[in-house]
């Protein structure tokens, strides 16, 4: 490694991109638009590789350093860009995602209004995320954090004119508030604890801490994670966020931003494999999303959300892995979940434009032959999902339920559950739209059109990614930054193999299931739906989540808010005392007024009152 | 030799005169002489303290007020000239406007 880097031009190239666009967009021609956010990304996604020509072999992180940021008291921050090889990997599924998106969106795009606006935002979100990972300090991942939550706000509710997408917009924003309140309470108390805030200060001094207080800042940071990835609780916002354009939902909601909580804890690892308390709570909560959402993905119609909540259920996979130990496993599984999830969006994507819009399940089948590549990209990711040898995820999710053996079985065995249900409900959407009789309503079977080659070829260079992503040695790749981080004992290879049967053959299971239930036996899934009764209704209403906390937080704050704060408090207390105040001046002044006649003998009587009020007042004080 | 008191206790009761003329007067002339009684009853008490006291300071005031009150006079006079022209009347209780 020869010279700076110049780290800071990964990020810069997307801002101007935002900047240009944003500022002088409206004037430009589509193709206009298009040259400047393309290429910025491309030239991000070009400098990132130059980057890891230059420095991918680096075992000990290097810091480039461009300014103080904030100097107060105790509190010194630098702006500087912390590059490890954990970077390394989130940087290029980053840009490189970003890129082969941004492509696909100049397709998908095309016809909508607002188009510079898109970009710009999508620009913007690249530029935040590239912030977020490169950051060298709790703080500015901090800004990074943020900036995606905004970028996420504007994207989901990019068609604003809907309320259903500004409603989903608004309450992202404010369950992610709840994360990020976790995430500020972390960041003071590592701030408390250890006097600094960037990370090498921090990981330095947290093998010398106390594993209570560790324990508790990784928890206060994992809620922020929950937040941003989408973990139980507050995993509510991302199936809402579905109401942003599908691009959005491939590059923001899949693969990448809702991943910067599974990066946060892995960056923290010094701090979280130090608490195992933490460690214990970030493996089961991820477990446990992982299970739950993917049972409420067995039902769902729309096939954006059923993508929606099997990335909440993969998130929950990469807890899981963090959770147990296997930083690495889990970073894996975000890179090819990064290409498998986004690579299903987007084909997802192109099936919605093929149908004109229509993206219920219900409203689809038969399309195989329609639109041949859509079908055959999607194909490819549900095996990788599905944990098909040797695509993508075969590998990864394996990786993540070895961990998860060795930590228990019980874990195991909930994965493997897990795994089968994923093979089920992404099959499930594969037969339902592409098999089957066609149930196209004729409106749309008209317009039925294969998309164009600007949106294809993304789709086939992310197949090709979801294929072969497996083979990519990122756990190998990401040893030296996880050497200090406790790592479970490697199991014996006839044990892995069992492993790997039991979940190669979960996945043919949960596959043959949905052959069975919706291409060999249609109506056979009706009548199951009508004899489990209850449990159905309460799956296939999401188990009425949205509506248990919307009668337990919503509504209460509401009311709160509206009578207490707003009314009483605002209107009545604070308003009150402020025109109190107002009309007694004004009804002072009436009275004062009556003062001034403009009669210039009662001044000089007033005068004379007050002068002979002065010298008794002055005898008063002689006298005494 | 009169005492001082007998001095202040006349300037006391010129000023008197002079605030109740100036209170109950209603031509603008006669008010303009309680002013100029009012201005010479201070004199007097201070010609009286400045020789009580065998202090220079108390005659040079006296100067001073005779000078602003000459000025005074000049200036009033005019104005008051200006008033009866405009409204034909030197009764204050008919000018408590500004407007002409």
């Amino acid at each position: 490694m020869s010279g700076p880097l110049h780290l800071w031009l990964i990020p810069a190239l997307p801002l101007a991109g935002f900047l240009v666009n944003g500022l002088l967009g409206r004037r430009f021609s589509k193709r206009a638009v298009n040259a400047v956010a393309l290429t910025a990304v491309a030239l991000s996604f070009l400098w990132t590789l130059r980057v890891f020509a230059a420095a991918g072999g680096l075992t000990e992180p290097h810091v480039e350093r461009y300014f103080t940021w904030i100097e107060s008291g105790a509190l010194s921050v630098a702006f500087s860009f912390y590059l490890d090889r954990l970077t390394l990997v989130m940087l290029l599924v980053v840009t490189g995602v970003g890129a082969i998106i941004h492509f696909y969106s100049a397709g998908y795009m095309a016809q909508e209004g607002g188009y510079y606006r898109f970009f710009a935002y999508l620009n913007l979100f690249l530029f935040f995320m590239l912030v977020l990972v490169l950051a060298s300090s709790y703080l500015l991942m901090f800004v990074g954090w943020e900036g995606v939550g905004l970028a996420s706000f504007l994207l989901i509710g990019f068609w604003f004119r809907r309320p259903s997408a500004a409603r989903a917009g608004n309450k992202a924003f404010l369950v992610n508030r709840i994360g990020d309140f976790g995430f500020s309470l972390g960041m003071f108390l590592t701030f408390v604890v250890f006097g600094s805030l960037e990370f090498q200060t921090v990981f330095a001094k947290a093998a010398g801490a106390s594993a209570g207080v560790l324990t508790v800042i990784a928890l206060f940071l994992f809620l922020g994670a929950c937040g941003k990835s989408a973990q139980l609780p507050l995993y509510v916002w991302l199936p809402d966020a579905m109401e942003g354009p599908t691009p959005v939902s491939a590059l923001i909601h899949a693969a990448t931003m809702v991943t910067a909580g599974v990066y946060m804890v892995a960056r923290s690892a010094p701090i979280f494999s130090r608490a195992p308390l933490a460690m214990e709570v970030v493996a089961a909560v991820g477990l446990a999303t992982a299970f739950f959402a993917a049972t409420i993905g067995l039902l769902q119609t729309d096939i954006k959300r059923v993508l929606a909540y099997s990335t909440v259920s993969q998130l929950g996979y990469m807890f899981l892995a963090l959770g147990a130990g296997g930083f690495a496993a889990g970073i894996f599984h975000l890179v090819t979940h990064a290409f498998f999830k986004a690579l299903l969006f987007l084909a997802a994507g192109s099936v919605i434009h093929a149908l004109s819009g229509e993206q219920d399940l219900r409203k689809m089948g038969g399309l195989a032959e329609k639109i041949p590549i859509t079908c055959a990209t999607f194909f490819v990711g549900a095996l990788a999902i599905a944990g098909a040898p040797p695509l993508a995820g075969f590998f990864s999710k394996d990786e993540i339920l070895i961990q998860a053996f060795q930590r228990s079985p019980l874990l195991y065995a909930v994965g493997v559950l897990t795994a089968m249900m994923t093979a089920f409900y992404v099959f499930r959407a594969v037969f339902l739209a592409f098999y089957g009789v066609s149930r196209v309503s004729e409106e749309a079977a008209h317009h039925l059109h294969e998309s164009p080659a600007l949106m294809t070829v993304p789709l086939m260079l992310l197949a090709a990614l979801s294929a072969a992503g497996g083979f990519l040695p990122v756990g190998q790749y990401l040893e030296p930054v996880f050497q200090g981080a406790a790592r479970p004992a490697a199991v014996s290879h006839g044990l892995e193999r069992a492993l790997m049967a039991v979940s190669v053959l979960a996945g043919l299971a949960g596959l043959t299931l949905a052959w069975l239930l919706y291409i060999a036996r249609p109506g056979l899934a009706d009548r199951l739906a009508q004899g489990a009764g209850g449990l159905y209704r309460l799956v296939l209403n999401k188990y009425y989540v949205d509506e248990a906390y919307g009668v337990v937080l919503v509504r209460p704050i509401v009311a709160v808010s509206t009578h207490l704060l707003w009314r009483a408090i605002d209107a009545a207390l604070i308003d009150g005392a402020v025109n109190l105040v107002g009309r007694r001046s004004v009804g002072a002044g009436d009275l004062l007024r009556r003062v001034q006649s403009g009669n210039i003998r009662s001044y000089a009587g007033w005068v004379v009152l007050g002068a002979i009020g002065l010298a008794a007042g002055m005898g008063v004080l002689l006298v005494r | 030799m009169v005492p001082l008191s007998w001095y202040l206790v006349l300037s006391a009761v010129l000023f008197a005169l002079g605030v109740a003329g100036f209170l109950f007067k209603r031509n603008i002339i006669t008010i303009f002489m309680s002013i100029e009684l009012m201005l010479n009853a201070v004199n007097l008490s201070f010609v009286a303290f400045s020789y009580h006291w065998k202090q220079i300071g108390g005659h040079l005031f006296v100067f001073f007020v005779i000078v602003v009150a000459a000025a005074e006079a000049a200036v009033g006079l005019a104005i008051i000239l200006c008033v009866f022209r405009n409204r034909q009347t030197l009764n204050v209780d008919d000018l408590e406007t500004m407007k002409l």
